[in-house]
């Protein structure tokens, strides 16, 4: 038996509707059908009247989110596809993101994000978000990157009493297995060394964590001991961890599946310098997808993302600095 | 042409005094404060801008005064300071919130009309119109999982303009396909800032909309107090008795600018002197005496009662302390993570 990332998901949910009657999922073809990849499947049936079709209204989705949140309720509202939560992105950033600090009320609500990208796709079905809903003050962005993190970062997300956007790994879904859900985990906030090493440090989240790892891998053939860093938030983002790091290791990469400009690389790059320049041995660097609106194409997707060889040709240029 | 499942005023219907009543000197309360609140953004005394609710006193109020603090919702917009009065926001909160006083419910962190006490019952509005639709929404979504949801409404008063846009389209639609008891008053000022209603819509008239997503449409003169108390008090009485969403578009005209830094002269002089020109406050008045609901000397009495209670309001308001940014917790969370 093996659990995957996505049974993890599905997992967590169910526990969360039996044990606390305030939780409630909102989606669109969440119900009946088990959500478009199956994250609810039979929850509706377990559940009657806790699981509900939502119109393909993105925005009053999560304005429902707020509403119900505000009024003791604790609502997970899927996303379809991350990229559709442009639709709601003024009831998140503006209505659940300020409301605390304006009101002193919290709002408990998680909203779960399908992000990244899988072969074939496109432009709409394949965007990182995170670096987006990071930007916000009053927002918490979670990115699990393991099977374990995906089942007890959901489960933590939703006891909060601030709003949590959750982006999971479309990716992961099926493709990450574990052999059971470790019981052992991290509080929000705190990031994971993955891998340790000496001679550079990869930070990196969500499904790049696997990409730097087989990175390092192909690269410990030649000699080099790669740390690989998992932020699992980006914000929080755990600067203790990544300056800890680079402080045994002298080099660091940042790596991640978002657009280039701007964003969470950017955020670890800039931290690093900014409160860690004494302990570089060489200028920062960082590896995101291109600056070009996600292809459909398998071919050129795979060239569009960072791989394990585009992320071991980042880190031996930083190494030979 | 079908028939619209449009409810207009008739003369004759049934109206409860107590209502009525608490009704008018909701507007009252909301006009004399206005007019204060005018005062002093005009000799710099308040924090940013100054929106007022001249000429939808009656909509705001009459829908407020239907509503029951504690147990309905309320979301109210730019100009409902009569609504929120019959409501039962206590005076305070506004001219705290105007004059940036630390003790508001705000905090000094939002200004103006953007107040609210979510946990009474009324959600602190954001700029972005239509978006407190789907919020009223999800409040009354929450009574009907903790099963609390019997005899409770939830409504909101949004202007034309925000009937544009997409938080309004999916919000009404959502509630009436979840059956919510919600109830949303659209005051048609005829503009939206500056634009007009020919530059907003292209339909007949606002509540041909309601027919649209499934749910019952009523059309009210906003400029008359009687009209709106019954229009709207049955639209409340409606969501109330379970008949799903309800929808009052009324017409009236904006008796001053956007806000206070607009002289609002977009607006033809025709429209000022036509019917709905009229201001409601002398409106309501008459309506009082003529059908017997105050005396004259009440409506003198009320006007004195109020105007002191303004001058009390904003004096302790502007003897209150101001937020102080270095003691400021600054925190946007309530969690404190690592």
């Amino acid at each position: 038996m093996s659990v995957t990332y996505i049974d993890a998901i599905r997992e967590a949910q169910a526990k969360l509707l039996r044990e606390d009657p305030r939780v409630f999922l909102y989606g669109q073809d969440i119900a009946t059908f088990g959500g478009a990849f199956k994250a609810t499947k039979g929850l509706a049936q377990e559940f009657p009247n806790r699981v509900f079709d939502a119109p393909i209204s993105e925005d009053a989705m999560l304005g429902l989110a707020v509403g119900t949140a505000i009024e003791g309720m604790r609502p997970i509202i899927e996303m379809q596809f991350a990229d559709f939560s442009s639709i709601a992105f003024n009831q998140i950033v503006n209505q659940a993101a300020t409301h605390y600090y304006r009101t002193g009320v919290p709002v408990p609500l998680t909203v779960r994000l399908p992000s990244g990208g899988t072969p074939g796709s496109g432009p709409f079905h394949s965007q990182s978000m995170e670096s987006i809903y990071a930007h916000y003050p009053g927002l918490i962005v979670v990115t699990p990157a393991t099977v374990s993190d995906a089942y007890h970062m959901l489960l933590d997300s939703v006891a909060l009493d601030d709003p949590v956007i959750y982006c999971e790994h479309k990716f992961l879904y099926r493709w990450l297995k574990a052999k059971s859900i470790n019981g052992d985990h991290l509080p929000i906030g705190q990031a994971r060394i993955v891998r340790p090493g000496k001679h550079a440090t990869v930070v990196t989240y969500s499904a790049m964590v696997h990409e730097a790892v087989r990175a390092a891998e192909r690269l410990h053939e030649d000699g080099w001991e790669i740390e690989v860093v998992d932020l699992r938030s980006v914000k929080p983002l755990d600067m203790d961890t990544v300056l800890a790091s680079v402080a045994r290791t002298g080099r660091l990469l940042a790596v991640g599946e978002a657009f280039p400009w701007g964003g969470v690389t950017a955020e670890v790059v800039a931290r690093t310098v900014s409160e860690g320049f004494h302990l570089l041995d060489a200028p920062p660097q960082r590896l995101n997808s291109r600056d070009t609106p996600v292809p459909y194409h398998p071919k050129l997707w795979a060239a569009h993302r960072p791989t394990p060889e585009s992320i071991g040709e980042a880190l031996r240029r930083l190494l030979s600095f | 042409m079908p028939e619209l499942d449009v409810q207009p005023f008739t003369e004759g219907a049934v109206l409860n005094r107590d209502y009525i009543r608490a009704a008018f000197r909701s507007m009252l309360r909301a006009r004399l404060l206005e007019n204060k609140l005018s005062s002093l953004y005009k000799a710099g005394k308040i924090v940013g801008g100054v929106y007022l609710g001249r000429g939808q006193e009656a909509v705001s109020a009459c829908l407020g005064a239907a509503l029951i603090q504690g147990k309905d919702f309320f979301a109210p917009l730019i100009r409902d300071q009569a609504g929120r009065d019959a409501f039962g926001e206590p005076m305070i909160d506004c001219t705290r919130t105007y004059l940036g006083s630390v003790l508001g419910p705000m905090r000094g962190r939002d200004g103006n009309i953007h107040r609210g006490r979510p946990s009474l019952g009324m959600p602190a509005m954001i700029s972005h119109l239509g978006a407190q639709v789907p919020l009223i929404a999800g409040m009354l979504f929450a009574k009907r999982l903790k099963g609390e949801l019997a005899g409770v409404v939830g409504a909101t008063c949004i202007g034309d303009g925000a009937t544009s846009t997409g938080a309004f389209h999916e919000g009404v639609n959502l509630a009436a396909m979840e059956k919510l008891p919600m109830v949303v008053v659209v005051a048609n000022n005829g503009f939206a800032y500056s634009t007009p209603n020919d530059r907003q819509f292209a339909c007949r008239d606002l509540v041909e909309r309601a027919r649209g997503y499934g749910i019952a449409g009523h059309a009210v003169d906003g400029t008359d107090l009687l009209a709106c108390a019954s229009v709207i008090g049955n639209a409340v009485a409606r969501a109330r008795e379970g008949h799903g969403p309800q929808m009052v578009v009324a017409q009236l005209l904006r008796l001053s600018g956007h806000g206070e830094h607009d002289d609002g002269s977009y607006v033809p002089d025709t429209m000022k002197a036509g019917h709905y020109g009229r201001d409601c406050i002398e409106v309501a008045m008459r309506q009082l005496v003529e059908h017997g609901f105050a005396t004259v000397d009440e409506l003198f009495a009320w006007q004195d009662e109020t105007a002191e209670e303004v001058q009390r309001s904003v004096a302790q308001a502007q003897q209150e302390p101001l937020p102080d940014p270095y003691t400021d917790d600054w925190r946007a969370l309530s969690t404190r993570l690592s």
